[in-house]
């Protein structure tokens, strides 16, 4: 469904991606963990052209999407719940929910609203705050729900875990692996959290330095010695019963 | 008590045409982070524009000044926004990603051009329009003293009051207004939403322009007679106004543009009518150092 070829990305004379050959499949949750600053938010951004890829292709449903201005990309049916979050501070819950449902058919509005709504009832009590003023995990789930509210066949995760108390970690993979169960959208995930994204993953890479280092289901990365040293142990925090 | 009366009225309407001229600059600055120096002379062409609307529409239509006030005015804003639009796309949107003082030097470098192209095409004296919309009413009356409200003072505020509105509730209510907002506070983010954010950039030049535009006519017909100078100094007190309230909001705009009006209508009638920019400019100053945030702006600083 998603296909990149040859991926080439940077920030002016920096480059952070180095030929990067990757498929997502449709239907499937693709996880790409790896260490701070090995270059997956920079392969997320690209994929939506910001920055534009320096070389290689971006293929959504085998369309040529690599040099599409963002907001065309993204109309295409991808959707972005970017690294940091990106609420809107000054924008209240519901119209950051509006925001999201921007380039859709308003018809669906009311009915997009009561999907998202269902899977986080904890935004429901919120829908007039200001985004801002949200606990982090809120604004996760946030982020998250106004993606959905583009109904996106593809949907791009950058860290949903970063800075969540472990049981709302918890919590956010549940609804990712709801979202991709019940309502067939193809999921994208990066993460540092390796053990939670390759537990929940059919199948994930693992980037180092701007290159895939290593690809395989997510039970046979889980269970590779050499990703146990680098990326489980003491990233799991203790959570490995789970 | 009567003067002071007058004063008032005098810097209401003194304070409608600043507001105006200031949500312009307050809009362009909340959404690209920029000063658009060239606004006092998009202001400018309005009033020039207008001019020659009015002029136009009376020789062709003849007769009915409601109609031909009304033809200017949907002419002016037409046309200044054109400009306004043009100007962003060819001065300040190649720009976007350089440096932040580079589209700052374009802006002034447009304002010059603007000027000279007036003052080449229209001529450097004053153009004078006699007065269209006559007569009014007397508030009050004392021996030596008479408070007089004419039908164009109405005109200008409530003619201000409703675009404001309209405005306001564009911003606050519409799927329009929500995606300006929304680029206002993160331009990327915005994109990955998939707004086409230089369109909303664009519109937010044309609607500055289209206010500015009103200012312009508003102008015209309070003071009969314009040049090609005048976007200069009413720019600089409409960007105090936007200053004075918070640059980046808009009722600070609208509460700025209408405290410059009455300082300024307030100082004429009382100390001197000479200083009467230095007032203004004595504000800048004063706001700039002790308040930059403005009336009600807010700090830099977001809780994110
Ligand atoms: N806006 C930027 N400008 C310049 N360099 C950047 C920028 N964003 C990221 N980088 C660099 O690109 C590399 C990859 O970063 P990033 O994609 O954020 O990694 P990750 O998401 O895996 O932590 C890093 O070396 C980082 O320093
Ligand atoms: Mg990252």
């Amino acid at each position: 469904m998603l296909k990149i070829e040859g991926l080439c990305a940077g920030y002016g004379r920096i480059q952070a991606l180095h030929g990067i050959d990757l498929d997502v499949p449709e239907g499937e949750i693709v996880t790409l963990v790896g260490a701070n600053g090995a270059g997956k938010t920079t392969l997320l951004m690209s994929i939506c052209g910001a920055p534009h890829a320096s070389a290689g292709r971006v293929l959504l449903d085998g369309e040529d999407i690599t040099h599409l201005p963002t907001h065309q990309i993204i109309r295409r049916g991808l959707a972005h719940s970017p690294e940091g979050r990106r609420i809107f501070p000054r924008m209240s819950v519901l119209e950051n929910l509006q925001m999201g449902a921007a380039q859709s058919d308003p018809r669906h509005f009311d009915q997009d609203l009561e999907r998202v709504l269902a899977l986080f009832p904890r935004l429901h009590e919120r829908l007039t705050q200001r985004g801002g003023t949200l606990s982090g995990g809120e604004q996760q789930m946030l982020a998250i729900g106004r993606a959905l509210m583009s109904r996106p066949r593809v949907l791009l995760l950058d860290e949903p875990s970063l800075g969540l108390a472990p049981l709302v970690v918890r919590h956010i993979f549940e609804i990712i692996a709801a979202i991709n169960r019940e309502q067939k959208v193809t999921v994208f995930l990066v993460e540092q959290n390796a053990f939670h994204a390759l537990k929940l993953a059919h199948r994930g890479h693992v980037m180092v330095n701007g290159k895939i280092a290593l690809s395989g289901t997510g039970a046979e990365l889980l269970a590779n010695p050499e990703i146990r040293a680098h990326y489980l142990e003491g990233g799991t925090h203790g959570e490995t019963a789970s | 008590m009567e003067y002071f009366l007058q004063q008032l009225i005098n810097g209401l309407t003194l304070g409608a045409i600043y507001g105006l001229i200031a949500i312009g600059y307050t809009m362009v600055y909340g959404i690209i982070g920029m000063i658009n120096f060239a606004h006092g002379e998009i202001y400018m062409l309005g009033a020039f524009i207008s001019l020659i609307a009015y002029l136009a529409a009376t020789t062709i239509g003849g007769g009915s000044v409601a109609v031909a006030l009304m033809v200017a005015l949907l002419a002016t804003m037409l046309l200044t926004a054109l400009w306004g639009w043009t100007v962003e796309r060819v001065a300040y949107r190649p720009l976007r990603k350089a440096p932040r003082l580079a589209p700052l030097i374009s802006a002034i470098g447009v304002s010059i051009v603007l000027q000279n192209f007036s003052q080449l095409a229209q001529g450097a004296r004053v153009k004078p329009l006699p007065p269209v919309v006559r007569g009014g009413f007397t508030l009050m009356q004392s021996e030596d003293f008479a408070v007089n409200l004419s039908w164009l003072q109405i005109f200008i505020v409530m003619l201000t009051a409703v675009l404001m509105a309209v405005f306001t509730w564009v911003i606050t209510r519409t799927s329009l207004g929500r995606a300006q907002r929304a680029t206002e506070q993160d331009m990327k983010m915005a994109s990955l939403l998939g707004i086409n954010v230089d369109r909303i950039v664009s519109i937010t030049f044309v609607m500055g322009a289209a206010l500015a535009a009103v200012a312009g006519l508003m102008v015209t017909l309070y003071y009969g007679v314009i040049d090609f100078y005048i976007g200069f100094l009413a720019g600089i007190k409409a960007f105090t106004a936007a200053v004075l309230g918070g640059i980046g909001s808009l009722p600070g705009a609208m509460l700025g543009g209408l405290l410059i009006g009455l300082i300024e209508a307030f100082w004429s009638g009382y100390f001197s009518i000479e200083y009467k920019d230095v007032a203004t400019f004595g504000i800048l100053v004063m706001v700039l150092l002790f308040r930059p945030t403005g009336l009600l702006g807010r700090p830099e600083v977001e809780k994110i």
